[in-house]
């Protein structure tokens, strides 16, 4: 029998599916095994998140630095709370950076745009964005622009 | 009339019968499994046969449908301005759908149909009969390192096809319609969820193995031990399984994803 | 082993009937096979006897009567006993059965790898030698399809007397075979029952090589057994059917045309076949 020729391309054969299935995991879906456990969380306070989706991009300066984590409604001012995640060596956002949600090209995902502020302190776990600007939804804006003309 | 009748009772009861028979196969040969020693060596060669020996017809196939789905995503997305979401659509189509579906085709072609021609000359030697005569369960022995290694190889020809397809893909975007490589990558991570998209995938592609190496195992052992016999149930293994994968595909896919 | 050697027969057959589909094949059949002998169950093509070694082998169930082998009734044994009981038999099936995907040594080792945990220089011991036996030792390293058809059943007979059974059972060895391999089997055949004492049945419709080396003969047809006796008894019986078979008569009471037609008034008849 050609048994040993039969146990290496089974073994082969495995190592193929382990590294296509890293690959799927990692390549592909961006699954990452390390690095969350420096990862902090911040929240942020919007007026109407349009179209954003959790594990969407959270940017400074279109660097990305975290990710969505949760979107819900915060039930006390009946707003979307959003938390983020954002990458461990990212320390240097002051305690007044603000919030953009924004849109990838015109048809394209959102995200949430970062600006960093002034202060000399930096958001820690669980602290919350302030100054955040809502998602531009098209209704609105063709809303306001229609009664701007009728008010002209 | 009464007797189209009676033909259509007893095509009826010969259907049930028969998949009351291959129930009974499946479960006795996976239930009453054998001794893992002895198990092994006769597994992994038929992991060989099974799945080793698919591997060339898997990894072409992935590699050009990815190419195809590269090429026509683009001509579609790019009449949007949104061509560098043609990564992500690769990648769902493949992940999702084509690659557990085309695979199992693939799959009881290539050893779906083998098997079932192997069961049944074997049947058709006396080869089943002989190891019943020696004292050794042919459903242990024959069948259940089959049905298993059918088990095992499908998910990860399916995984390997996806994989591959997916670099396909990329290969034709940025290498020729030159797409910013950065873009499709991000593109299609930000679109892919490893447990709702990947894993479902491979569930499909476990369940459409299960599925394809029961018929094909079920449809030799079952078959009528000639060569005309074993030619019908090879048409058989791949004609019923092409059309279970298929339906199962409609049920699975409306399970997994029919609420997003 | 519980093997009570007192009984005279070995294998008790009572009330055997059996049907596939619509078609009898057996009808109340009794049969009662000696020890330590050849037997030899002939009878014309289609007769069922090859059914007959099957339902002896617990591979088939009857419709009704019973098979004892040794007290035992087959069909009532467990799944595990079945295949315990196999263990004592062997059986040379028509087309030799080698198991294509091992070589000649591994096919006659496979039973006693299978049931004896003895180590493999034993094994080989063993192997050797019942290949000696049937004269293909130089063979071992071949696989079956470089065998010719003759050799072939003669492996198959070194394995199924691999684990010293207490019946072996040989399903038309002489058919297809030329006319050296045909005697070569029954030297083989004859010189294994006297070397291993067991039981020898013999399903066959090769009439001279199986009278040369039957003890007991039974005649099979239509159902049931239509004469027994030794080789010389049947030789002598003046049954038109007995005698239309054992001596190769082309018409008789099976008659040389299937269908009963006058075919001068099949000829004259104007019908079209289709109408």
């Amino acid at each position: 029998m050609r048994m040993r020729w039969i146990e290496i391309m089974v073994g082969f054969f495995m190592v193929l599916g382990i590294l296509a299935i890293l690959g799927l995991a990692l390549n592909v879906s961006g699954l990452k095994l390390s690095a969350k456990q420096g990862d902090y969380t911040v929240y942020a306070r919007f007026e109407n998140i349009g179209g954003l989706t959790s594990r969407a991009k959270v940017t400074l300066s279109g660097v990305q630095i975290g990710e969505v984590k949760s979107i819900q409604i915060d039930k006390n001012r009946l707003v979307a709370l959003v938390a983020m995640d954002i990458h461990g060596d990212v320390d240097y956002l002051s305690v007044d950076s603000s919030a953009k949600i924004l849109t990838a090209g015109l048809l394209g995902e959102q995200y949430i745009g970062v600006s960093v502020g002034f202060e000399e302190a930096s958001l820690k776990e669980g602290e919350y964005i302030r100054d955040t600007q809502s998602a531009m939804v098209l209704e609105d804006l063709i809303g306001k622009f229609l009664f701007n003309k009728v008010s002209n | 009339m009464l007797d189209q009748i009676a033909t259509l009772g007893r095509s009826t009861l010969d259907r049930l019968a028969s998949a009351g028979r291959s129930g009974q196969m499946l479960w006795q040969s996976l239930v009453a499994a054998p001794t893992p020693v002895v198990m092994f060596p006769l597994l992994l060669k038929q992991i060989y046969f099974i799945g080793v020996l698919s591997l060339v017809i898997i990894i072409v196939s992935g590699l050009f449908i990815g190419m195809v789905l590269g090429l026509q995503g683009y001509t579609i997305l790019v009449d949007y301005g949104s061509e560098q979401a043609v990564g992500q659509m690769v990648a769902l189509t493949l992940v999702r759908e084509l690659a557990p579906v085309v695979t199992a085709l693939l799959f009881a072609g290539r050893a779906g149909s083998a098997l079932t021609a192997e069961i049944g000359l074997m049947k058709a030697t006396e080869q089943l009969s002989s190891l019943e005569m020696i004292g050794v369960d042919p459903l242990r022995r024959i069948v259940a390192p089959r049905l298993w290694a059918g088990f095992i190889s499908m998910p990860i020809l399916a995984v390997i096809f996806a994989m591959v397809g997916i670099f396909g893909g990329a290969l034709i975007s940025i290498e020729w319609l030159g797409i910013f490589e950065g873009s499709f990558w991000a593109n299609m991570q930000n679109s892919v969820d490893f447990s709702g998209d990947v894993l479902n995938g491979v569930i499909k592609a476990f369940v459409f193995g299960v599925v394809v190496t029961w018929i094909a195992v079920f449809q030799g052992y079952d078959c009528v031990p000639t060569s005309e016999g074993i030619s019908q149930a090879t048409t058989r293994t791949v004609v019923y399984s092409s059309l279970a994968v298929l339906g199962l595909d409609f049920v699975l896919t409306a399970l997994m994803f029919g609420d997003i | 082993m519980s093997m009570h050697n007192s009984s005279e027969s070995i294998i008790d057959i009572q009330g055997l009937s059996f049907s596939r589909g619509t078609r009898k094949i057996f009808r109340n059949v009794n049969m009662e096979i000696p020890r330590g002998k050849i037997t030899a169950i002939m009878g014309p093509s289609g007769t069922g006897k090859t059914t007959l070694l099957k339902l002896i082998g617990g591979q088939l169930r009857p419709d009704t009567g019973q098979i004892k082998i040794d007290g035992e009734d087959v069909h009532r044994l467990s799944r595990q006993q079945l295949f315990s009981l196999r263990e004592r038999m062997g059986m040379l099936f028509q087309s030799g059965a080698l198991f294509t995907d091992m070589s000649v040594y591994d096919n006659v080792a496979f039973p006693i790898k299978v049931h004896t945990d003895l180590p493999d220089d034993m094994i080989r011991d063993i192997v050797l030698l019942k290949l000696q036996a049937v004269g293909l030792r130089g063979a071992r390293d071949l696989m079956p399809s470089e065998l010719s058809g003759g050799m072939a059943r003669r492996v198959a007979l070194a394995r199924a007397i691999s684990l010293d059974p207490a019946i072996v059972m040989y399903d038309e060895p002489f058919t297809g075979q030329d006319p050296i391999a045909k005697g070569v089997l029954v030297k083989l055949i004859r010189m294994i029952n006297k070397a291993l004492g067991h039981t020898s049945i013999i399903v066959s419709h090769d009439i001279q090589e199986t009278l040369s080396i039957a003890d007991h003969i039974f005649l099979l047809s239509d159902g049931h057994v239509i004469a027994s006796g030794t080789p010389a008894q049947l030789l002598k019986d003046d049954t038109e059917q007995v005698k239309q078979f054992m001596q190769g008569l082309p018409d008789g009471p099976v008659p040389f045309h299937f269908s009963d037609d006058d075919l001068l008034q099949d000829l004259y008849t104007q019908e079209s076949p289709n109408a």
